[in-house]
């Protein structure tokens, strides 16, 4: 009780009623509660989504991982995966759950693979909105896919038609941000005309990723700079390690080569860093957009259907007309 | 702080067939990669819900009910520090008294560092006024109803605004008449009724006409008069989210309130200040002087503590319990086709 009046800025002066505390209320009760974030993850094996999750969140979320063969992967379907892990910073916690799509574009035919992950994706909408319309909303659980990271791989000339048919799928359903899988690939001219090629042609598909919101005109320099340079950036390529290598005395992430050291968080050898800040600080909004956006399309469209927000039988408008009219006789 | 780490599965749906057997894997106290200077900026979400509160503005709503002449508007003017509530020229001969209460909702729009608020006071003009005054609290009661009702049909609308407007009562001051002796029964029955549709904060009005031994008694009294009636006002305990908030709130429920409050539209000098305050020949009563009354209790208790949670009780609470009942009466279903329904009837 006291110590929110200390934390007022203002002191008693004539005409401060106090109302100004506000956000600091806001600010106790969500750090009580604490907040909730799910991460989906696409694409094909081997491009380091796995290694690039472990170092943005400095987890390690798969440790006893099983990596099947060749001949194994020929019979795997897409799988869906979701891990949770408990984040605290300074106070404020994170309950991060992270959705893998192991399988994904493995098969020789791909022609189904995102079946399941839109299944998924929709399944979540459709549990929301069924907690939400029920009698006892206390506690409805917040499984919607806030945001996929969608992995292309940095070995062809652009976007390969999986792709585009995925992002052209998913992109009414959730945010996506395209990344540049094991950036440390390319040199710096290649990965260039490889992030133009990718946005010329998310243009002409016509695909929706995610927008970074422009920064308002009262926030300081710093952060307008941050946000203009984050959008320039996009789409992000990366270098993820969960190796520790020492340079210059000190242990950093990185990739040891022959030919010298990739660090994973120097912004001059790849965009991890501008990755973890755009996801952090971003967290939020991406909420907001799926809730507002993605998930009130869904909402819309699935009450439009059926009329009614329940899964099990959909009662018939015509039956309950005809029912109020057999009443009447 | 490293990162917490305990795995569980999220549970999945049930159509994704799940066929490789994941390992079994056991909690571990800290991962390989936690002893890594690393800061990830969680923390900045805070910030981000900081900004966005702050964009975005806020709506409150103050319910004033007790007789004419406790002086609500002038409490309400007082405590947000400008004229939201329009006196009742009650002297005025030719204004008459209402013949039923009234409902009327002001609104205005005030800013304070940066954060704006949609401020509402709702006044109930002729509450307690009249030679009968049965029922009088209906009128209000089905106000506060209406505006659950309002908030739920926008809730289950096709196409629902993205920021449903809020017009619910977040917060009712009742004002008790200080008498000195006990509660009147209208006062009982009105928080009775009300209690448990909306956040109730009994305040004792004019608290300038009790002396410290007069107030302190008479508080002692409303309490035990309110407990053995089993009203429970706000903050009321069944909410108490963890310790920190019932160690804090019982302590507000037993010692401080109901408040003794004073308000005052007036400035006058005392020590060199302006003060907010009455002046009379034996001394001038300063409005925001705890040892004169307790106004400036109940402006940091409902505006710079406990505003925020004033609003999540009434959305928690008292609009999921006005929900439920409309779902069970209507059977489980959501009212969305309750306008089709009225139609029909209308047809027969």
């Amino acid at each position: 009780y006291t110590q929110l009046l200390f934390s007022c800025q203002f002191s008693d002066s004539a005409g401060y009623v106090g109302f100004a505390n506000l956000p600091n209320q806001v600010h106790r009760k969500s750090v009580k509660k604490g907040f909730e974030f799910t991460l989906m993850v696409v694409g094909e094996s081997g491009l380091g989504k796995s290694t690039l999750i472990n170092s943005l969140f400095l987890t390690d979320l798969y440790p006893e991982r099983y990596i099947p063969g060749a001949a194994e992967k020929i019979e795997r379907t897409v799988q869906i995966e979701a891990s949770t892990v408990e984040i605290e910073e300074r106070g404020v916690k994170l309950r991060l759950t992270v959705v893998d799509t192991p399988g994904y574009g493995d098969a020789i035919n791909s022609q189904d693979c995102f079946k399941t992950i839109i299944q998924y994706i929709d399944n979540q909408f459709e549990r929301y909105l069924h907690d939400e319309s029920g009698l006892n909303r206390r506690h409805i659980i917040d499984n919607r896919v806030h945001c996929c990271f969608y992995f292309i791989s940095p070995f062809g000339h652009g976007l390969k038609p999986l792709d585009v048919e995925f992002m052209k799928a998913l992109h009414g359903k959730v945010n996506i941000v395209p990344v540049i899988a094991k950036a440390d690939t390319l040199t710096l001219k290649e990965r260039e005309r490889l992030k133009r090629r990718v946005l010329d042609e998310i243009s002409e598909h016509g695909i929706r990723i995610y927008q970074l919101p422009d920064a308002d005109s009262d926030e300081d320099e710093e952060f307008k700079e941050q946000t203009r340079v984050l959008k320039a950036s996009i789409p992000f390529a990366v270098i993820g390690s969960n190796q520790l290598i020492e340079v210059k005395g000190k242990k950093i992430r990185g990739r040891l080569y022959p030919w010298g050291v990739v660090e994973v968080e120097n912004p001059e050898h790849n965009d991890f860093l501008k990755l973890r800040t755009m996801l952090v600080t971003h967290m939020q909004d991406l909420q907001e957009v799926t809730q507002d956006l993605h998930y009130e399309n869904f909402r819309s469209e699935r009450l439009k259907r059926t009329g009614k927000p329940v899964e099990e039988e959909v009662v018939d408008k015509d039956r309950i007309l005809q029912q109020k009219e057999a009443e009447v006789r | 702080a490293g990162p917490v780490e305990s795995r569980t599965e999220a549970a999945m749906s049930e159509l994704v067939p799940e066929s490789r057997q994941k390992p079994v894997v056991p909690m571990k106290p800290m991962g390989i990669n936690a002893n890594l200077l690393g800061y990830i900026g969680i923390d900045t979400i805070i910030e981000q819900m900081r900004k966005k509160t702050m964009k975005t503005g806020f709506d409150f709503n103050i319910m004033v009910v007790g007789q004419s002449g406790l002086g609500k508007s002038t409490l309400v003017n007082t405590l947000f520090k400008s004229q939201v509530s329009r006196k009742s020229s009650g002297w005025n001969r030719e204004e008459k008294i209402p013949k039923t209460v009234e409902i009327k909702a002001i609104g205005h729009v005030i800013e304070e560092g940066g954060v704006k608020m949609k401020l509402t006071v709702i006044d109930t003009p002729g509450f307690g006024d009249q030679i009968n005054n049965e029922n009088c609290w209906e009128p209000i009661e089905k106000y506060i109803n209406e505006q659950y009702e309002k908030f739920l049909k926008e809730e289950v609308n096709i196409a629902r605004k993205k920021r449903i407007p809020d017009t619910r009562v977040h917060c009712c001051l009742y004002f008790i008449s200080p008498t000195g002796h006990s509660l009147r029964p209208l006062d009982l029955e009105f928080m009775k009724h009300l209690s448990k549709v909306v956040n109730i904060i009994p305040v004792i009005a004019k608290a300038d006409t009790m002396t410290l031994e007069e107030k302190t008694e008479f508080k002692q009294r409303v309490r035990k008069e309110l407990e053995v009636n089993g009203i429970e006002f706000y903050p009321q305990k069944e909410f108490d989210e963890d310790l920190e908030d019932k160690t804090e709130n019982d302590k507000i429920r037993q010692e401080s309130m109901p408040f003794a409050v004073v308000g005052s539209d007036k400035e006058y000098q005392v020590n060199g200040k302006r003060v907010l305050g009455r002046k009379t020949p034996w001394g001038i009563i300063e409005v925001e002087n705890l040892t004169h009354c307790e106004f400036a209790l109940l402006r940091d208790f409902v505006i710079r503590t406990h505003l925020q949670d004033l609003k999540e009780v009434t959305h928690n609470i008292h609009y999921e319990t006005y929900r439920a009942k409309r779902l069970n009466d209507n059977g489980g279903l959501p009212p969305m086709t309750v306008e089709t329904e009225e139609n029909h009837e209308s047809n027969l």
